[in-house]
């Protein structure tokens, strides 16, 4: 016998740890796949290649569209993910370092106030 | 007598102290996980394993009359029973042509023993016996007899099945985590985390759905590769089944006393997987594998060991995933990329039961 | 994985952290809270810290809705769970994963389950109530927790269940609200902050409005942030500016995801189904009035409360225990004098310990075991 035991015998199924799964603060981005023509409150959404079920009755003001992205927290889209928005974070992310290495370019220079090219 | 003789006299009439005090049996003693150490370490071991000072193995080496055998048991409680990938059946099989494996023996023989719960169809009986005729045919060992009994309906959903495989020892191979030192490197077979969320999925209890497949098979065609090129450089080989891999790299460097640093980008994990384990908040680390091993070998003969499983089928995304370090002693510390880094502990709880 | 890969890439990780050490002032000490639980179990699943200079503190705050329960409540959903249901039905109690380690007093719900009590775990309010619908001759109790993020999905659930005509099923309602409990901090005379992490997902509902008060009585900056590792070093950045040129607003990091003004749908669903309890109870932050949601009256049948008698014990913690202070900031996991000896992951006595998003268990899990690995692994990675 190892130090691993594998039987166990319960007539229950699910048995889950708390360790592992938080899901008060988890929202994952999934993108939509269909919308249920039955009911448009429910959508198939993929989330890295797993589809699951997702509830959309809480964007009914502005209601999402196969191909968008939502964000999911306990099988319901709390919100639209804007491409846009996330693409003018990562620009303003690479700026940082690219501002950064301007400055030590013209303080390098000895060209005087370098106050005034600083980033905001 | 000598010294050590006095002691071994000593230990051995002294009565074996029970150290598991917990008033019940949890599911959490059956994950794999620390629970289970305990239970098996705290009653276990001392009432059955008497006065052996020989860290816990998934088979035990045997020499009987001068000839070196070895041999592993196992249990298979499985829900559902038949899944993407292969059935309580194969893993019964591949499962324990496995233990046999990571010990350094190649599988020769099993017996097996079903307990089947009255109502069982007929048909899925026949079904799994089939599924274990060919992963046997497969694996290359042979089924040599068994035991059957039946319980009333209601006491052993659907079926259980229990092996004992024996074994020939692999020239050349000595598995002992007392041999671990600084410097060697963990190696991992292939992608971590399929079998256990296969299963999950296969439940349909969430609403979720993916392409993948439990990774039964038999590793025994790996492990001699890897064998063939290292050998006596591979100082331990684990098989990552309940309690996933953080659970066995935990075990190891409990085992050795050193540390474990992992390098958690190189760890392969599929999309699937990721994602699954990203919506239901669980870490690969901690899923079960039914087809993978870890294995420490020395630094020098990593690089041969890595090359002989790409060159393997079925080893294709075999890594280096860490090295063993002094500290944090009888810890592992994985880090990302950016130099940030965290303690990744044994299972506690029991995230998937009936995984395997 | 899209829209979470991109926000950890090492590179501008690196580049962030170098302009956090930029704009930190040598000679300033800095204490920001991250209010949000979820918010501390990124700090130290991605060992955050690392990367920040030594005179940046952060201080982990009550946003862990399973930790600022208190064990009475606890008690409380565990004893319907064996029927008082005047129809003598048998009741199945249903609820997230992270409360099936809670500690109750007679045992949390997984122990509970071991001894015979029908427990399951669901991912959605709307798994439970699909438990009552496929399970007719039963109750489905549905222990409903957490913030403002969770509680419209518990809200429409409940309006489905009217409309549908489900009547087995009920919830136990322990929604909090996030406001009060920055308030609670904020006047508490322990604490000393220069500003704070804001939840990103409790702001998808409620917007960014909620805060300003924070800003124009405090003058506390707050940064609405997502919980990738670029978005926490960003939201430090943005509040490292603010304080550096004396400022105090509310910004919003988290922008492709968080409308200003909050998802209106989600509050109209909370508004229909929810109103604000006069009082309600948070561990270590005692009785916090308007600070917790309870079922209106139209929905009363779905009311468990309404529906079945609660016993409504108070249950105070362990004496040794000082959740309390954790929970509030005023002292570190480590220094609980339970911590990591009577009370671990495993054996837990306060929630703390047991919840993924509670301080101690991060703490324990991440941090405490620590040594000089992390120069040994900058050599061999």
């Amino acid at each position: 016998m190892g130090n691993r035991t594998k039987g166990n015998s319960d007539i229950e199924n699910n048995n889950f740890s708390a360790s592992e799964g938080c899901h008060m603060c988890l929202a994952i981005p999934g993108k939509i796949i269909e919308i249920s023509p039955e009911n448009p409150d429910s959508a198939l959404v993929d989330v890295v290649s797993v589809r699951r079920r997702v509830d959309l009755g809480l964007l009914q003001d502005d209601r999402p569209r196969p191909g968008d992205w939502v964000l999911i927290h306990v099988g319901f889209a709390m919100s639209k993910i804007s491409e846009q928005d996330a693409n003018d974070q990562m620009e303003t992310l690479r700026a940082l370092g690219e501002a950064e290495a301007a400055m030590q370019e013209v303080e390098g220079y000895g060209l005087g106030d370098a106050e005034q090219l600083k980033p905001n | 007598m000598t010294p050590a003789a006095v002691l071994r006299n000593i230990a051995e009439n002294t009565a074996p102290q029970v150290r598991f005090r917990e008033p019940q049996i949890e599911m959490a003693h059956g994950a794999g996980g620390k629970a289970s150490r305990r239970l098996v370490e705290g009653l276990f071991a001392p009432l059955l394993f008497g006065a052996s000072l020989e860290p816990l193995a998934d088979a035990a080496h045997l020499s009987i009359n001068g000839a070196k055998i070895a041999i592993t048991t196992d249990s298979f409680v499985v829900k559902p029973l038949s899944f993407p990938g292969g059935s309580i059946g194969e893993l019964a099989v591949n499962g324990t042509v496995n233990d046999l494996a990571v010990s350094g023996a190649r599988a020769e023989a099993m017996v097996v023993t079903f307990v089947l719960e009255a109502g069982l169809p007929t048909e899925l009986l026949e079904a799994e016996v089939r599924a274990m005729a060919n992963a046997a045919r497969k694996a290359g060992v042979k089924i040599t007899g068994g035991d059957t009994k039946v319980v009333e309906h209601g006491k052993a959903d659907r079926m259980y099945i229990t092996t004992t495989g024996i074994g020939s020892p692999l020239p050349g191979v000595r598995i002992d985590p007392r041999s671990v030192k600084r410097g060697d490197k963990v190696v991992l077979s292939g992608p971590i985390g399929d079998h256990g969320i296969t299963i999950l999925l296969a439940r349909g209890e969430l609403d979720l759905e993916a392409d993948l497949r439990s990774d039964t098979r038999s590793i025994l065609p790996l492990v001699e590769a890897m064998v063939a090129a290292a050998g006596p450089a591979i100082r331990w080989m684990r098989d990552p089944t309940r309690g996933g891999a953080a659970t066995s790299l935990n075990e190891l460097a409990r085992d050795c006393g050193l540390g474990i640093a992992l390098f958690e980008d190189n760890v392969p994990v599929r999309d699937a997987v990721r994602g699954a384990c990203e919506l239901l908040g669980l870490d690969p680390l901690h899923i079960a594998n039914e087809g993978q091993f870890l294995a420490v070998v020395a630094r020098e003969f990593a690089d041969a060991a890595i090359t002989a499983l790409h060159a393997t089928p079925g080893g294709e995304q075999a890594q280096i995933i860490g090295e063993v370090c002094d500290q944090p002693a009888g810890s592992v510390l994985a880090s990302t990329s950016y130099g940030g880094s965290r303690i990744v502990d044994m299972l506690v709880g029991d995230p998937l039961p009936r995984i395997c | 994985m899209r829209f979470v890969d991109e926000f950890r890439e090492p590179e501008l990780v690196t580049r962030t952290a170098d302009e956090i050490r930029r704009l930190a002032d040598p000679a300033r000490h800095y204490r920001f809270m991250e209010v949000c639980g979820g918010h501390t179990h990124a700090i130290y699943r991605f060992g955050l810290k690392d990367l920040l200079p030594s005179n940046i503190e952060l201080i982990h705050g009550p946003g862990c809705p399973v930790c600022v329960l208190p064990m009475g409540r606890v008690d409380d959903g565990l004893s319907l769970a064996p029927s008082n249901d005047s129809q003598q039905r048998e009741v199945i109690f249903a609820a997230f994963g992270d409360m099936m380690r809670v500690p109750g007093t007679t045992g949390s719900p997984l122990e509970h389950k071991a001894r015979g009590m029908d427990v399951r775990i669901v991912y959605s309010p709307s798994d439970a109530l699909k438990l009552a619908k496929a399970n007719p001759g039963k109750h489905v109790m549905f222990f409903a927790i957490g913030f403002e993020t969770t509680a419209p999905s518990t809200a429409l659930t409940l309006m489905r269940a009217k409309s549908e005509g489900v009547h087995n099923f009920s919830v136990f309602c322990n929604h909090v609200t996030i406001i009060p409990a920055i308030r609670a901090i904020l006047d508490s005379p322990d604490m000393r902050l220069d500003a704070f992490i804001g939840p990103g997902h409790v702001s998808t509902v409620i917007g960014c409005r909620p805060y300003e008060w924070i800003v124009q009585n405090e003058r506390k900056p707050i940064v609405i942030s997502g919980f990738e590792p670029l978005d926490m070093l960003q939201s430090i950045v943005m509040l490292l500016r603010q304080l550096n040129r004396g400022e105090a607003k509310v910004e919003n990091q988290y922008r492709r995801v968080v409308p200003w003004e909050g998802n209106r749908a989600a509050l109209r669903a909370m508004a229909e189904v929810f109103q604000l309890r006069p009082y309600f109870e948070w561990r270590g932050l005692g009785f916090i009035s308007q600070s917790a949601l309870r079922i209106r009256d139209a929905y009363a049948e779905w009311d468990t409360e309404q529906r079945f008698d609660v016993p409504g014990v108070r249950v105070t913690d362990p004496k040794a225990a000082q959740c309390g202070e954790v929970l509030k900031g005023v002292l570190k996991p480590h220094q609980c004098k339970l911590f990591g000896r009577e009370c671990t992951p495993e054996h837990p006595i306060g929630a703390l310990m047991v919840s993924s998003e509670g301080s101690c268990a991060a703490y324990y899990n991440y941090e405490h075991r620590k040594t000089a690995m992390v120069n040994i692994l900058s050599r061999t990675a």
